[in-house]
């Protein structure tokens, strides 16, 4: 039975006009790290809220823990949520912060004081207690809304982009805290982002959404090496995936796989590299340039890690190659993924070094 | 080669400052500190109305005040006056901003009719209560009388419990609009997700409205209480109009005490005396309300 | 299924609680109104009532038991200074408004942005102010009035009413100065300005509704202020409507009631329906937040 499952879900807003989610239909198994990933404006927000409760959709349902929730405002949903902004209750100290679930919940002073020192435990927040929320920094008010959603004992998490708030540097290691910290608890969690590292590394499965419709739902592996269109081949990994016209359809490879032709063993695609400039990052080399297997000069980038010490220079060309097992193919209509198709057009590697 | 370039005049903060300021401190020292000044001066003299000649005569005045007791019948019914209103134009305006800001069919209409009362001027708001009260023609009467409620004509007006009422009713019933709006602020002001969080946690309707929303407004009702107390401390044009102080001064306010005392009869050290007593006790109130609010501010 | 049927009374519950919590805002809303504009709908609908109708004890107050007739409005608008007060009303109200605009920006704007030694102190000591009552200082500004020359004329009002107008004007205008971000500013400076074309041509615009907030903050006090104007001012053509109506048409023990209803509502609506634009605008422009995916 699926934890949190929406069926046909449509959020129309403004009279029809705006459709903030189109059509979705999601289900999460239990205790898994569902990400919704997309851009701004895709829905992404709006169907977390919609599972809330904060939120009535136009059409289709939301089931919680198997049961239809719709029509059920948000506390009777057995929900946790966690905005961006954390939302901590700026008059009330840390403890009766964490505390005020249960309050709303009619469990009495003993036991809430002892769940709230258990969920403060877990996060290791508990000689916060008498503090209010201005004197906390970014990651003692992230933790103080976690043990707030933790103690009410819920059927799933709901974050609403919670590290947006923190600094860089604050922020991977808040993630790594994060997914500890629910792989420990164990509780179904639905996690909202427009970054897809975060999601690369939170997720158990990740739902790629755009214009109120999920693209793609799977594991970051399935999102990242088979992605269903092109919105989420350019939209997953950093650099995005290259896209080389060619006919009908368009040529999809990942920087990573577009090396010098001697790191390429196998069937492979000879690939002409014109360079124009490089980056330096992290100890990989981003090789920007232009390469003409497609209808027209396309302006790509290679990923070349540590280990392929090639020299490459900025006005220079050079035979580079792709795996072709690591080829994908688009429609060019409809960006949809489409099998693969024989490339015969292909100049063959012309003299050049070979 | 080049001197330095002094900064143009427009360019001088504290120049500018001091220009910006000393307009409205000259301006207010003129207009309300030479006045305040003449004011005491007139509560220590004998001027009145036939006998302008300027004597100082002490305390007189003062002692003649505090021997009367319409004084302090003046006096006690300012007091009971601005706390009652002060606290029915807190909860009536609350209730009221939660209306305005609701959505509504309808709402454009009720948001125009509930303005209504803090934008006409007192004297003539006051003047249709006076009508709306009279002992004869009352309307609120014939509606009760329809309604089998009561025999005969209320008097309003004319009797002195209900007399202290009417003037506390009028006083609300002008002042709620105003409360509600700043309150209304206030209410927009809260987060909205900390709001959502609240429902999120299983708070309903009543615990989110005293746990999260009123605390955190309170700041803002505390200035809409002071505001109302000032303009009821301070009003006479109610009385004035409505009860003229009466009957036999069971209504009458410090303001229009002084008023009566210091134009009609034309006593002019004795009105001044009056209203000196205003201003003590506004001052402790606003900076009562004021501590108050500066305590309660959350950032 | 035991949990699927509980779900479902839930449900139902919720709804009922929910519908019952709409009905409670509309019974509220309508008693709001009711209790607001009662007595205008009754002055409307007693402008309009012959005397024959009015001064009778048990005819409905609220329904035409005779004709109605516009004699009233016509004594209101031909026999009284009525046009003569609203329009007394009108500019006096409107150079006070831009005097207390010209005093206040300047003085908040030093007060909250020039680090002015003593700011706070001396925000508050404005405030103060306007605490002290008119009926205190009204006997000595009356003596003021008569050395400036401006006993008996609107002139005075113009004069004095900003000493009421721009205490809390300050006080407003300090308030939504704190919300603009100082950065703004800066870049106006960084980009050619000086501090004063700052202020002019970046900070003004930004405190738009801070001064719109003024600007009926003012128009209203000044519209409804009594007692100066009735200390100041006997002649009828220079009186405002606030003291006007009243003094002419209550002559004695005879009170003019139905011209004076008429006052009353014409002044009342136009004043309602502007404030009404403004708290709309006002309103949406605060719950409009980003509608986001």
């Amino acid at each position: 039975m699926a934890v949190v499952e929406v069926r046909n879900l449509c959020k129309h807003f403004d009279g029809g006009r705006v459709r903030a989610i189109d059509g979705i239909d999601l289900a999460t198994g239990a205790g898994e790290y569902l990400v919704l990933l997309g851009p701004s404006g895709c829905g992404k927000t709006t169907l977390l809220r919609t599972i809330a409760g904060l939120e009535e959709p136009t059409e289709g349902d939301v089931l919680i823990g198997g049961q239809v929730v719709t029509g059920l405002p948000p506390r009777a949903r057995k929900i946790a949520m966690v905005f961006q902004s954390y939302a901590l209750y700026p008059h009330k100290s840390v403890l009766a912060n964490i505390v005020f679930p249960l309050r709303a919940a009619g469990v009495e002073r003993g036991a809430r004081e002892e769940r709230a020192r258990w969920a403060a435990g877990l996060l290791g927040i508990e000689h916060l207690f008498a503090r209010k929320p201005r004197q906390l920094s970014g990651g003692e008010r992230q933790r103080v809304a976690l043990a707030r959603a933790l103690v009410r004992d819920p059927t799933v998490f709901l974050l609403d982009e919670p590290l947006s708030n923190l600094d860089a540097k604050l922020r991977t290691s808040a993630r790594d805290e994060l997914k500890r910290f629910q792989q420990e608890v164990g509780v179904t969690t639905v996690y909202v982002t427009h970054d897809q590292s975060e999601a690369m590394g939170l997720g158990d499965r990740i739902a790629v959404m755009s214009d109120g419709r999920v693209r793609q739902v799977g594991a970051p592996v399935e999102v990242y090496d088979d992605p269903a269109d092109t919105f989420v081949a350019t939209f997953i990994g950093s650099p995005p995936m290259n896209l080389v016209p060619h006919g009908d359809v368009l040529l999809g490879f990942r920087p990573e796989h577009l090396l010098p032709s001697e790191h390429v063993p196998g069937e492979r695609l000879p690939v002409v590299l014109s360079v124009q400039r490089m980056e330096y990052l992290s100890g990989d080399r981003h090789v920007y340039g232009t390469v003409e297997i497609g209808d027209e000069p396309t302006r790509v980038i290679a990923r070349l890690p540590a280990t392929v010490e090639t020299p490459v220079r900025p006005g220079e060309r050079h035979e580079f190659a792709i795996s072709v097992g690591r080829l994908r193919f688009f429609d060019t209509g409809s960006g949809t993924r489409t099998d693969p198709v024989r490339l015969a057009s292909l100049p063959a590697a012309s003299g050049l070094g070979a | 080669m080049t001197a330095p370039a002094r900064r143009r005049l427009a360019d001088r903060d504290s120049t500018l400052g001091w220009l910006f300021l000393t307009p409205t401190v000259v301006y207010i020292l003129a207009l309300v500190g030479l006045p305040f000044g003449l004011a005491v001066a007139f509560s220590l003299s004998d001027v009145t109305g036939g006998d302008p000649s300027f004597d100082w005569v002490g305390l007189r005045n003062f002692e003649r005040i505090l021997a009367d007791p319409v004084f302090w019948r003046s006096l006690r019914n300012t007091f009971v006056f601005t706390a009652i209103s002060m606290l029915l134009i807190v909860i009536f305006g609350k209730v009221l901003a939660n209306i305005l800001l609701a959505e509504f069919r309808g709402r454009w209409l009720v948001r125009f009719l509930v303005l209504l009362p803090w934008t006409t001027p007192v004297a003539l708001s006051t003047l249709t209560w006076l009508w709306l009260l009279d002992s004869v023609f009352s309307p609120i009467d014939w509606v009760l009388r329809r309604l089998g409620l009561i025999e005969s004509n209320l008097f309003w007006l004319g009797q002195p419990n209900l007399a202290m009422a009417s003037v506390i009713m009028v006083h609300v019933w002008r002042l709620v609009p105003l409360a509600a709006v700043i309150m209304l602020a206030g209410l927009l002001s809260v987060p909205k997700d900390v709001q959502e969080q609240a429902a999120v946690d299983g708070a309903g309707y009543w615990r989110r409205m005293f746990e999260i929303t009123i605390p955190l407004t309170a700041p803002v009702i505390a200035i809409s209480a002071l505001f109302g107390a000032i303009f009821t401390f301070t009003d006479m044009a109610v009385v004035y109009v409505l009860t003229r102080g009466g009957p036999t001064n069971e209504t009458q306010v410090l303001a229009s005490w002084a008023f009566f005392r210091g134009i009609e009869g034309s006593d002019i050290g004795q009105g001044a005396a009056i209203a000196l007593f205003l201003l003590p006790l506004l001052l402790a109130a606003a900076i009562a309300i004021l501590r108050a609010v500066r305590r309660m501010e959350v950032s | 299924m035991a949990q699927l049927v509980q779900v479902d009374r839930e449900r139902r519950r919720f709804a009922r609680r929910h519908r019952a919590g709409r009905v409670t805002l509309y019974v509220l809303a309508v008693l709001a109104a009711l209790a607001a504009a009662g007595p205008f709908v009754w002055a409307a609908i007693t402008t309009f009532k012959q005397d024959s109708d009015l001064y009778r004890r048990n005819n409905n107050p609220f329904v035409f038991n005779k004709p109605p007739t516009t004699d009233h409005v016509e004594l209101l608008l031909n026999r009284t200074g009525f046009t003569t007060f609203a329009w007394n009303t009108l500019w006096v109200g409107t150079l006070v408004v831009l005097i207390t605009l010209a005093l206040s920006i300047p003085a908040a704007y030093s007060l909250a942005r020039l680090d002015m030694p003593w700011a706070s102190r001396m925000g508050i000591a404005i405030f103060f102010v306007y605490l002290v009552p008119p009926t205190l200082l009204f006997l000595s500004l009356s003596r003021i009035v008569v050395a400036l020359g401006l006993q008996d004329s609107a002139w005075s009002l113009v004069v004095i009413y900003p000493t009421i107008t721009i205490p809390v004007s300050v006080w407003l205008l300090i308030g939504f100065l704190k919300t603009i971000p100082r950065d703004i500013e800066e870049q106006a400076m960084v980009d050619g300005h000086s501090r004063l074309g700052a202020l002019v041509r970046v900070v003004v615009p930004l405190l738009f509704p801070g001064i719109v907030a003024v600007v009926v903050f003012a128009f209203t006090l000044t519209a409804s202020e009594f007692i100066y104007a009735l200390a100041f001012i006997s002649p009828s053509a220079e009186k405002v409507i606030s003291t006007g109506v009243p003094t002419e048409l209550v002559r004695g023990d005879v009170f003019f009631w139905q011209s004076l209803q008429a006052a009353t509502v014409l002044v009342a609506v136009p004043v309602a329906l502007v404030f009404n634009l403004f708290l709309n605008r006002f309103i949406a422009g605060f719950t409009q937040g980003a509608v986001k995916g």
